[in-house]
This record gives C-alpha cells, sequence and structure tokens, in this order.
C-alpha cells in the first residue's frame, strides 16, 4: 500500500508486574489521554471511530465493550471491541479508514493480568470443551509440544531458544518501561524449572500490566496533523487450525499467511532484506524462532544460527525484539502486540533512546494470540 | 468529522443461510456455525475459496461456555486459513457483524466475506441468565445481584412513565411479532397469542411479563457479502447495503435518560446520512428493529425516527407496523417470534431484509416491492445501536 | 429462501434427551476468579461508602456533578475537578418489582432495584440499588427516599455497605 495511512499518535500507560494504584478505566484514561496529546487531536471533536480489543474472561465482565467509551473519550460515538490480539485491533481501525468512511480512528489494548487471580484455568477455558479440556493438561503443555516437534523438523535446539531469552530481558534493560529487564545467563535460563519439557520456566514470558492507544489517520488527515507521520504499508491477519488434532506443530502457517499478506501489500519481495528490525512474538522462547522463519526473515532451520550469529542483536544485521519482546516487557495479553507496534513506531520516529536503532526505515510487528490459538497478525511500517 | 461519502466502494449481499432457532439444539457450537455458513455459500453458489475472509459475531463467551470463543467456532465458520475477526458489541453484535463485513469490503482488500453468527446458549447452566450477571460493574452493580431483567423493567417503566403508556400498549408488540414468526421456518416461538396472554403471563420483573419477553435460544447465521464487481458476477439480485451506522453510549447507565435510545438514534443519523436518506419515514419500506422484549420494538422504532417520541404504540395500534400495514416493522417476528440467539437474532434481521427486497420471503413477503429496508440492534447496558440500511 | 431449503438444520432437544442421557454431553466448572484494582476514584468511593458517606465528583466546564466518582469527565474528556460530598437521600427515576434471583428462581419476597437520583447531582444522574421497607405496590416513579445504612462496624468499603433505600 503506499501511503494511505499513517499512526499520527502513540501513549502508553506501565509496563510492570501489577498497577494497583489505577483501576483499568484510569489505565486506558492515562494512555489515551497521552495518545491524543502526541497527535493533537481532541477525540471528542477530531475521532471519527474507535476500536478496543479484549476478551471478556481476561477481563471478568461480559460483554466488556460497554466499559471502554467513557475513558477513551468515545462517548456516544461508533466504538467496537475486537477479540483479537491488538493488531487485529489495530486493523479493523485500519479498514474504517481504507473504506473511506473514516479519518481519524482511535485504538487501544490493555492487560490488567494481576487481576486475574486464576490466569492458566481461565486460559483452559479457551480449549475445545469436548475433546481437549476434559484432559486436564496444563495449557502450557501445548507449548511444550509445539517446542518439541519444531526443535525436531527444524533442528533448532533449547540452547539457542534459551538465548532468545537472554537477549530480550537484556534488551529490556534499555527500556526504562519494560516490566522484566534482568542480566541473567544461558545456565541460568537452562537450569529453571521444566515447566512442560522441553519448555522451562524462564522461556515463557511473564505477564505486565499496561495499556497501549494509537491514533490512525488517512493520508491527507496524517499529513495535516505531523510531519512524522508513520505509514502503515501493509496489514496481514490469518488463522491457522484451532483444533489441536489438525494443527501444524512445527510451522506457524498462520505467521506465514498474516505475513505473506502483509508483504504483498507493501510489495515487500525479500523479507531479509527490506525489513530493517522486527519485534515479533515471543509469548515463548521458541516462538521467535519459530516466527522468524514463518515470518520469512530466515530459512527454516536457519533462526538458531541467526541468534547464536548475534544477527538479532541490537547490533546485529536484522535485531529483533529490541524493545525487550514480552519476555522482557512482559506479556500484555490482548496488548501485546499494540506493544510490538509502538516499539516499531518509537524506533522509525528516532524516539526509541537508548535502544535506538541506527538507519532504520521499515519494521515489521507480529502477534500471535496466544495460547491456546493459532492465529496472529503481521503490520508492515515505514517513515 | 463528516463522512468521505465520495467514492465508497459499493458492497453487496449475495448469499444468506441459517438454523432452525431452538431452545437446545443437538449441534454444538461449530457444527451451528458450520450449517449455516453452507448454506449461505450454497445459496448463492460459492465456495469457501472463494471467501477472501471472515467476519464473526458471538455474544458473551460465557454462553457458550468458551473462553475466546471465536477462536473455537473459527473452524466451523469457514475461517481455517483465512483472516478471520471476530468484533462485538453486545446484543448489537448481529448487526454490527455486516458492519464489520462492509469495511472489509469496502477497503477494497476483499471481493467475498463471509459474516457468520452463532450463539448457543443453552450450554450455560442452569440458565443462560445466569451468565449477565457479569455484564454489570463489578464494584458498584454485581454485588447487588442483579438480574438482566432489572435493567429491562427499569427502562420500560421509564419509558411508559414518560408517555403515559400502559401494558396493553406494548403487549401488542409480542403478539404481531409471534403471529409473523407463524410462517418462518426457523422459528422457535411462533403462535397466535392474544393481548390478553401477554397481560396474563408471569410477571418476572414488573413491569416485564413472561411473554413480555424473547427466549434464549441456539443458532446460527450466515450472509455473504461481495464488492460491486463480484456481485454482479455472482447474482442477478444483489442486494446492496446502502449505509451503516452505530454508536455507543456511556457505561453510566444510571447517568442517563432512560425513556429514549438516544445511541440509536445517533447511529441511525450516521447510516441515513451515509445512504443519503433525508425524510426516513418515506424512504425506510421495511424495518426489523431488535426486539428481544415487546417495548424495545417501540422504543427503537422512535430512536431509528421512524415514529415520533412516544408514538410508536399508537402507529402499532393502528395497524402502521402490520406485514401489510404502511410501514411493516419485523416482518421475520423477531426475536419475539423466531427466537433469541443474540448475535445470531441480529444477522437473521440482516437476512430478513435480504430475502423481503429479492422477493424470496415466501409466506412472510411484504407486499409493494419494497426497495429499501433497515435492520436495527441494540445491546450491552442500554447502550449501542447498530444499523445496517439495505436496497436493492 | 422457501425456494431453496425445505427443512432447515438445527435438531432440537427436550431436557429428558439431557437427563436421561440419550444425548451426550461434557460439564465443566469454570474456575475464574479476579481481584479488580479499584484504582483512585472508586477506590474512594467505597472507602467513603465504609464511613457512611455518598461521594460525587465535579466537572466546572460542564457543571455536571456525577456519581458514582470517575477521575474524568466522559463527555468533556477532561480531568473531573472536585469531589464533594452528597446527601444520602434522592428521588426514585424508576423502579420494577422482580419475582426472579440473578440465576432465575422465583423469589417469595419480591425484590424492588431502582435507580435514584441522588439529591445534589445533575439531572437525571442516579445509582442503580434497592428499595426496603416498603409495600411493592405503594412504590412510585418521582418518591423521595433516604439510604439505610449497616452498622458502622459491619461496613466493609461496599456499596452493598448500603442496605437499601427507604421512602421518606
Ligand atoms: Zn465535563
Amino acid at each position: 500500500m503506499q501511503k494511505q495511512m499513517a499512526i499520527v499518535g502513540v501513549g502508553y500507560s506501565g509496563f510492570s508486574s501489577i498497577s494497583p494504584g489505577l483501576s483499568y478505566k484510569e489505565l486506558m484514561y492515562e494512555a489515551a489521554v497521552r495518545a491524543y496529546q502526541d497527535a493533537g487531536i481532541d477525540p471528542r471533536q477530531d475521532a471519527d471511530g474507535f476500536v478496543t480489543v479484549a476478551e471478556d474472561f481476561h477481563e471478568g465482565t461480559s460483554i466488556f465493550d460497554e466499559y471502554v467509551p467513557d475513558q477513551l473519550g468515545a462517548v456516544m460515538r461508533p466504538v467496537h471491541t475486537v477479540t483479537g490480539d491488538g493488531i487485529h485491533g489495530l486493523i479493523a481501525g485500519a479498514l474504517k479508514i481504507l473504506s473511506g468512511a473514516m479519518n481519524i480512528v482511535v485504538v487501544e489494548g490493555h492487560s490488567k493480568a494481576s487481576n486475574i487471580l486464576t490466569l492458566s484455568q481461565v486460559t483452559a477455558y479457551a480449549l475445545d470443551p469436548i475433546y481437549n479440556r476434559p484432559l486436564g493438561l496444563n495449557p502450557y503443555s501445548i507449548a511444550g509440544l509445539e517446542m518439541q516437534r519444531f526443535l525436531h523438523q527444524t533442528k533448532n535446539t533449547v540452547e539457542q531458544c534459551a538465548r532468545v531469552v537472554v537477549k530480550n530481558r537484556r534488551n529490556a534493560l534499555n527500556h526504562p518501561s519494560a516490566g522484566h529487564g534482568s542480566d541473567i545467563s544461558l545456565e541460568d535460563v537452562l537450569a529453571s524449572e521444566r515447566v512442560a519439557s522441553p519448555l522451562r520456566k524462564l522461556d515463557i514470558a511473564p505477564h505486565s500490566d499496561g495499556c497501549v492507544v494509537f491514533v490512525l489517520a488517512s493520508a491527507d488527515a496524517a499529513r495535516d496533523l505531523t510531519p512524522q507521520p508513520i505509514w502503515i504499508r501493509g496489514m496481514g491477519w490469518s488463522n491457522g487450525s484451532y483444533s489441536l488434532e489438525q494443527r501444524n506443530w512445527a510451522h506457524a502457517d498462520y505467521a506465514r499467511q498474516a505475513a505473506q499478506m502483509a508483504y504483498h501489500q507493501a510489495g515487500v519481495e525479500k523479507p531479509h532484506d527490506e525489513i530493517d528490525f522486527a519485534e515479533i512474538d515471543d509469548t515463548f522462547s521458541y516462538k521467535e524462532l519459530q516466527h522468524m522463519e514463518a515470518l520469512e526473515l530466515c530459512g527454516e532451520g536457519e533462526a538458531g544460527r541467526m541468534i547464536d550469529e548475534g544477527a538479532t542483536q541490537p547490533g546485529g544485521s536484522l535485531p529483533i525484539n529490541v524493545s525487550g519482546g514480552s519476555l522482557g516487557v512482559g506479556n500484555l495479553l490482548e496488548a501485546s502486540g499494540l506493544q510490538r507496534v509502538l516499539e516499531v513506531v518509537l524506533q522509525l520516529r528516532g524516539q526509541a533512546s537508548a535502544r535506538q536503532l541506527k538507519n532504520v526505515e521499515t519494521g515489521l510487528a507480529f502477534a500471535w494470540r496466544g495460547l491456546p490459538t493459532a492465529s496472529g497478525a503481521a503490520l508492515v511500517l515505514s517513515r | 468529522m463528516a463522512f468521505r461519502r465520495t467514492g465508497l466502494r459499493r458492497v453487496a449481499v449475495v448469499g444468506a443461510g441459517m438454523t432452525k432457532f431452538v431452545r437446545r439444539a443437538q449441534e454444538t457450537a461449530q457444527e451451528l456455525a458450520f450449517h449455516a455458513s453452507r448454506l449461505a455459500l450454497d445459496s448463492c453458489g460459492l465456495r469457501i475459496q472463494d471467501i477472501g475472509a471472515v467476519c464473526l459475531g458471538t455474544a458473551p463467551d460465557a454462553f457458550d461456555g468458551v473462553h475466546m470463543n471465536g477462536e473455537y467456532l473459527s473452524d466451523g465458520a469457514g475461517a481455517y486459513g483465512k483472516p478471520f475477526m471476530r468484533a462485538y458489541v453486545g446484543g448489537g453484535t448481529g448487526v454490527f457483524s455486516v458492519i464489520q463485513g462492509w469495511y472489509h469490503v469496502a477497503s477494497g482488500l476483499f471481493d467475498a466475506v463471509l459474516v457468520v453468527c452463532e450463539e448457543k446458549m443453552s450450554s450455560c447452566l442452569p440458565h443462560p441468565q445466569a451468565a449477565f450477571l457479569t455484564i454489570f460493574d463489578h464494584t458498584t452493580e454485581r454485588p447487588l445481584k442483579p438480574n438482566l431483567l432489572w435493567i429491562f423493567a427499569l427502562e420500560m417503566n421509564r419509558y411508559m412513565q414518560k408517555y403515559g403508556l400502559s401494558k396493553k400498549d406494548i403487549a401488542r408488540v409480542a403478539v404481531k411479532n409471534k403471529r409473523n414468526a407463524m410462517d418462518h421456518p426457523a422459528a422457535q416461538l411462533a403462535a397466535e397469542i392474544t393481548v390478553e396472554d401477554v397481560l396474563n403471563s408471569e410477571v418476572l420483573a414488573w413491569p416485564v411479563q413472561r411473554l413480555d419477553v424473547s427466549p434464549t435460544s441456539d443458532g446460527a447465521v450466515a450472509v455473504i457479502l461481495a464488492s460491486e464487481d463480484a456481485a454482479k458476477r455472482i447474482t442477478d439480485k444483489p442486494v446492496w447495503i446502502k449505509s451503516v451506522g452505530w454508536c455507543l453510549d456511556s457505561a453510566y447507565w444510571t447517568n442517563r435518560d432512560l425513556s429514549y435510545p438516544e445511541y440509536v438514534e445517533r447511529a441511525a443519523r450516521m447510516a441515513y446520512e451515509m445512504a443519503g436518506i433525508k425524510e426516513p419515514r418515506k424512504e425506510i419500506h421495511i424495518v426489523e428493529p431488535y426486539d428481544p422484549f415487546d417495548y424495545k420494538e417501540l422504543h427503537h422504532l422512535e430512536g431509528l425516527l421512524l415514529a415520533p417520541k412516544g408514538e410508536a404504540p399508537r402507529l402499532l395500534a393502528e395497524g402502521v407496523f402490520d406485514r401489510d400495514g404502511d410501514l411493516p416493522a419485523t416482518p421475520s417476528g423477531g426475536l419475539l417470534g423466531v427466537g433469541n440467539p443474540i448475535a445470531a437474532a441480529g444477522l437473521m434481521k440482516v437476512a430478513e431484509l435480504f430475502w423481503q427486497l429479492r422477493g424470496e420471503a415466501g409466506k412472510r413477503q411484504v407486499p409493494g416491492n419494497p426497495r429499501t429496508g433497515l435492520a436495527q440492534a441494540w445491546g450491552d447496558l442500554m447502550q449501542v445501536g447498530t444499523v445496517a440500511i439495505l436496497g436493492v | 429462501m422457501a425456494k431453496i431449503v425445505r427443512e432447515l438444520p438445527g435438531l432440537a432437544l427436550t431436557p429428558e434427551d439431557i437427563s436421561q442421557r440419550k444425548v451426550l454431553s461434557t460439564s465443566w466448572v469454570p474456575k475464574a476468579e479476579y481481584a479488580w484494582d479499584a484504582g483512585i476514584a472508586m477506590g474512594r468511593y467505597l472507602e467513603e461508602l465504609r464511613n457512611g458517606r455518598l461521594m460525587g465528583v465535579r466537572h466546572r466546564r460542564c457543571g455536571r456533578t456525577v456519581i458514582p466518582p470517575r477521575i474524568f469527565c466522559e463527555q468533556c474528556f477532561a480531568p473531573m475537578d472536585e469531589w464533594g460530598e452528597l446527601p444520602d437521600t434522592g428521588t426514585v427515576n424508576t423502579f420494577s418489582i422482580c419475582y426472579v434471583s440473578w440465576d432465575v428462581k422465583r423469589l417469595e419476597v419480591p425484590e424492588i432495584p431502582a435507580v435514584i437520583e441522588i439529591d445534589g447531582t445533575s439531572p437525571r444522574v442516579g445509582i442503580l440499588h434497592k428499595l426496603g421497607e416498603v409495600d411493592p405496590q405503594q412504590v412510585k416513579v418521582g418518591m423521595p427516599v433516604k439510604a439505610v445504612w449497616k452498622p458502622a462496624e459491619e461496613r466493609n468499603g461496599a456499596i452493598t455497605d448500603i442496605l437499601y433505600f427507604q421512602p421518606i
């Protein structure tokens, strides 16, 4: 897509393990105020529509869309909720602009993961109620199954997965808002508790609370609002098989399909050469490697070698998850993808402070919806 | 900001299908979604490979008893290997799903989109209504153990008080819709009843009585949307989506005027503006307003500017909203007669317009070759209006 | 439609089909527990309920005083300006006489939920609560009511620190 729409405002609040000082409404309000300030808009006058992302069982409220308009300035306006990752929500917003029916659209996603006391039981509640749930398995076992098959088929190794954890946690030390930065060693990861072998405790991204809000605008509105629009060049989303019985356990087919759609729109033919950096799902360490291959940032079985060679380090040829990713920033539930887009925007704007990459023009953000889904969404952004 | 009306890509409904609406279906939620999707595809001779993206609607996950219910339903809704998106606005979801589908096609990214709505409320025990406890504010309202019926009773009472309406004025909606449903092959609660039957039915939450209320149901509906070029290839009788509109009011519902659905008016005005409709009362020939409760149909007709405030009951009594009246309202039989699998019920209203405007509604067919119809749904904490205007 | 499909899919089951296991089902009790952060506005509201006081917030620009409190004015999208104590009296905006519980069990004694416009707030601003110590048939829209509080030592910072509202 040629410069038809852009991100013109970003605001965020968080990201930390707990956020007891603010209710979810107040967390959203804080991020929204910042985004509107950044975009220079008054939501009551200027925004044509609003999209939020939420899952009822993550909120503890049924039909949660009821509770979103007030704190976003969206009362008596077109606003709806998407049950998807934040990038799905962002795409839902972008479609409204592409259709020509709206000029300025606001997109919001948040996490109050700390308020969910029984998160793993809630995740288990997403399993097929007839075939899978009665087995009583912890949902992390699905990640264990997938990691096993992925490593077996691609010959990537558990050490290479552990290296992802070390990289992303260290990257997060340069991100003042990241909740889980630390200087851990490969040995720490490999010695951490087994959860669902080969998956260990430190392979799993811990949760964080936070909120991210974006303001999207059509090309004309974007040029009026900011000298530095970040253009949405391509967007793709896809579902693999929900059924665990028919899933592609080795390869993330949802990621490949989503990326192909986004690359096609953006005119990207050789992702490895044309994408300068990427923020991609690393809910589990192996997912970063699996997604790199599915997103065609490297060939099959080459992701491990890239991390060994340091190619995905901030100073490498294709930096991945400079923000710290989910392993370093924290798993933000539905807002996870928006945090990835946020980092891409900040890098492209040159606002990433200590972790700023040099000479970046085009970035990729990719989100997976998490266990137990095979659903993902991709966004290609350029200066 | 004004809508950039010029250059909007035209989008049509080209196919539709639905299951029966029943209190408890043997089919799983996935199977219901599959049946409706299959029928919609067959109705216009498309294969799943022809579909570029899938939009899904289903109301709270608490009914089906599955977290991330959209993902669970994705296989049944034909979304494997496709862009798939589930959007929701509570009870307004059914019509909103078509709005969502409209944006998908109007964006230029897709030529054919499958829109599927499913609800399997019977999975929720001991009674589906219990799932509604969690729609209330967790701090200020849930500790009072509110019943879903409360908010409708409170709104209905306020509406009656404001305009001096009697229960009898309102009960006629239930009589009309349940009778209309006698001609619907999917209907769960079609019946010939009288106003007295409604007034003598069990009092649940005064002024709401048993026959004022739609049932809980299982069921699914699907429609297929196509771009102008594709639509013309697929069918000789495309039904165009002339416009869409929706609006969400504040969550602080106890801070609002409950006697009038302002948010429905805003949604309708958005749609009227996009369609270039100046005089809705003359330009809309057939309407499917959301009728989970009998008074809601009247409330919504007023919000849609199809009846003056407080006067919908009088027009109803005069027969204006009968199937052969001046402005047929809910010729399908609606939620009161066909049933209320929430999101599917909203989409059923769009499907009904599709059949009516093509002259394919059989015994339900509205006379006089209607050319423009409006479907509307509503939901959340009496808070959201969703509107789609279709025309041939 | 009639032309294309004569019999629609959808197999209706009876309660006996389930109870006699003629068709099978799996059952599951969800374990979904939450502790929602009350935050700034709701935190103070609950604290003052424990003290036996109703609090509202006011926005100067639009002149609205509202309850329950929030840190932002949703109409203007700006921070609220001030807090103020409100009287625990009000007027019935609308009510219902409800004969079924939240999980649809028949009640012996009906409950009377009501939206109560709290005195000192802007027009039509109220809260959801219940009425008590009143004959249901005597309840009227516009009726003045007053909160009946739990004894101070039993209050714990919840909306249920008010037992119900009673006609004055
Ligand atoms: Zn104000």
